[in-house]
């Protein structure tokens, strides 16, 4: 399941798809991987959404891949954790395991300065 | 299918030779087993192998997740061992995934749980439908996780799940510092445990694994060498074969027909081990050539290893006692085999005969010298060594033949450990008298058959091997140009003897005729004497009838008157 999300509005905590807004600038590709719809993968969406609204409003897409339903995607990245977050724009890719509940480690591992 | 028989645990062969035999028949189907050692020592080619075959001779796909090399490194890792990976690949009989975690581009914020990895290995094992998974060191993730806890406790439910599954795992970890592993997988893994060990002794370096758990089944608990050549892994095990070979009456020439006459006049007994111990340059090598060629004249095929000199030099060396062993080499009959000692460790020696006896299904094997592999090892190894040759032998109904080598004066030391596996023990010695050296033969054992107790000089002449009847002089046994010497002596004697009796012979007749010309004499002296006799009572007779008649006429002349007186007068 693919999901492009815009990051304006609240985030509903589903992992349902929207329709992808184009016409932003994308300088952030993420990719969220999980593993159904366990509590923690909704916690790390739940955490990702509250910290690309924060951070990156405007400036990112965001893939959700369920690997029960596509469990060849995992090799690609190397996937071991679940739930895994995998910028893969800008290079080098990182990788932030876990459900993303420290903001700050999140920030740091996309390499994002926090805005104040 | 009997009811009230327990079921057994049913096992997963590796198709691995040796280990299967010490497993009794495999590893746990459907259940992890876990393989450790330290680097190096050939988990990761086990689990290979393990998979290979099972796709190969088993019908038993199989999944290789990686955690330390990539598909392509163990690709090209084991293509040295005659395992395509990739054609297995192509058939769908393999599936290798690689899963590596880079610390560096990892960052951890939160819970998380290890389901990516289930999920891919479930998905591997779903694709081609295997029964068989090799994790190659999952614990290389503890160098890409910080949660040592979290690993733990998803690496329990992995290998829970992998029951579930009911593939055959195997599971390798590196040997950590007092423990099995690293982090402790063995707490884990409980149903079977396989340890891998590799050792240099004298430069050498002997692989060996050990079964050190195997629940639910009997194993063999030994540490038993293995190997890894061009054909895999090969695990050698020393007393799984048992005592149960057969044992064949037919007896077989020695090929030397005087020594044949030693062992009752036919030889050893098919199947039999024979040890000829002796000092350096007393002829253990010819022995055994001789033997080696009069199995080729039956038509038998024979296999001679030789650690000291190389076939060419065997077939030159030989031919100086009129042996022509190119003839069996080139008819396919004689196999000779050259490797120094020290060329590799013990067991890969054994390992090349193994694999060479295999092949080649000799009737007889001859080993010149077995005590060359000494260097190889101590003594306890040269031991375990023999003692495998021996087993492998005996249950392939060849024959044995082994050269050891003694220091003069300890003629019986180094054969000793060996001697007690052998059937026919032959000792050979050099002795030194008379400015020369001499060599002597005697049997010192052989089992289940009447032998000679002699001692016997043993000579190399350009026609092969002879032996001689010794002398026993006053100074002990003569040899040598001093037997030669008593011979002679002996021919001297007895026509010395056998003159002087002619002599008395006819010293005796002499005397006997002057007895007989003795005895003539007095017979003619008798005759005379018998005749003087009876002249002399003739005579008398005569004298008295001429008296008496001339009393009758004196009588007559004087008349009757006279009568009375002249009869008074008479008497």
């Amino acid at each position: 399941m693919k999901l492009a999300k815009n990051a304006k509005g609240k985030a509903p905590a589903r992992l349902k798809s929207k329709e992808a807004k184009t016409d932003v600038e994308v300088r952030y590709d993420l990719r969220l991987y999980v593993a159904g719809q366990t509590p923690r993968s909704l916690q790390a969406l739940t955490n990702l959404n509250k910290i690309c609204e924060d951070h990156l409003a405007g400036k990112y897409r965001l893939q959700i891949i369920d690997l029960l339903k596509k469990p060849q995607l995992a090799a690609g990245d190397q996937i071991l954790a679940i739930p895994t977050l995998v910028r893969t724009i800008p290079k080098p890719a990182r990788k932030i395991i876990g459900d993303l509940s420290n903001t700050e480690r999140v920030l740091v591992g996309l390499d994002v300065r926090p805005v104040q | 299918m009997n009811r009230n028989l327990p079921q057994t645990l049913p096992k997963a062969p590796t198709g691995i030779h040796g280990l299967d035999q010490i497993t009794m028949g495999g590893l746990p189907k459907g259940r992890p087993t876990l393989i450790c050692g330290s680097a190096g020592c050939g988990k990761t080619l086990l689990g290979i192998e393990f998979l290979v075959r099972g796709a190969l001779q088993f019908n038993e796909p199989g999944v290789c997740i990686s955690f330390e090399e990539s598909a392509h490194d163990l690709e090209m890792n084991v293509a040295s061992l005659g395992f395509d990976l990739q054609k297995l690949q192509r058939a769908k009989k393999l599936v290798i995934d690689h899963i590596f975690i880079d610390k560096s581009e990892i960052a951890e914020t939160g819970e998380y749980d290890l389901e990516g990895l289930f999920i891919r290995l479930n998905a591997a094992i779903d694709s081609i439908k295997a029964k068989r998974v090799l994790l190659d060191t999952p614990e290389a993730l503890f160098a890409g996780l910080s949660d040592a806890g979290v690993l733990r406790s998803e690496l329990r439910r992995l290998f829970g799940w992998l029951k579930n599954k009911g593939v055959t795992a195997i599971i390798t970890g590196e040997r950590g510092e007092g423990t099995l592993t690293r982090h402790g997988l063995e707490e884990y893994v409980s149903d079977c445990v396989i340890l891998l060990d590799h050792r240099v002794q004298n430069d050498a370096v002997t692989r060996r694994l050990r079964v050190l758990k195997y629940r639910g089944s009997t194993h063999g608990t030994n540490e038993y060498p293995f190997l890894i050549d061009e054909h895999g892994i090969s695990v050698l095990p020393v007393t799984s074969l048992g005592l149960t070979h057969g044992a064949s009456t037919e007896r077989i020439s020695t090929g030397i027909p005087d020594l044949d006459e030693m062992f009752g006049g036919k030889g050893y007994f098919r199947g039999s081990s024979v040890l000829v111990t002796g000092s350096a340059g007393t002829g253990k090598s010819s022995m055994g050539v001789h033997f080696a060629d009069a199995a080729c004249r039956r038509g038998e095929r024979a296999i001679l290893f030789s650690f000291e000199e190389s076939p060419q030099q065997v077939v030159r060396n030989m031919r100086s006692i009129g042996m022509d062993l190119n003839r069996w080499v080139k008819q396919g009959l004689l196999h000779i085999e050259s490797a120094r000692p020290t060329a590799f460790g013990l067991e890969m020696h054994l390992v090349r005969m193994h694999h060479l006896l295999e092949k080649i299904k000799p009737k007889v094997v001859v080993i010149d010298p077995i005590s060359g592999l000494l260097p190889g090892g101590s003594e306890h190894d040269v031991h375990g060594l023999v003692l495998r040759i021996v087993d492998f032998l005996k249950h392939s109904g060849a024959t044995g033949f082994f050269t050891a080598l003694n220091a003069e004066d300890d003629l019986q030391s180094t054969a000793l450990s060996i001697s007690s596996l052998v059937d026919a023990w032959i000792l050979l010695r050099n002795i030194e008298v008379n400015g020369e050296r001499n060599r002597l033969l005697y049997v010192l054992k052989s089992r289940g058959m009447a032998h000679s107790n002699q001692i016997r000089e043993f000579l190399l002449t350009s026609r092969g091997v002879k032996l001689r009847d010794v002398y026993l002089g006053p100074g002990g046994v003569l040899t040598g140009s001093a037997r030669v010497a008593r011979e002679a002596e002996d021919v001297r004697e007895e026509t010395r003897r056998h003159q002087a009796a002619k002599e008395r012979e006819l010293a005796a007749k002499g005397v006997l005729e002057a007895l007989d010309a003795k005895i003539t004499g007095l017979h003619a002296e008798k005759l005379a004497k018998e005749t003087e006799l009876s002249n002399i009572l003739d005579t008398d007779r005569a004298q008295r009838g001429k008296v008496l008649a001339e009393r009758e006429a004196l009588r007559k002349s004087r008349g009757m008157m006279n009568q009375t007186a002249v009869r008074r007068r008479r008497p």
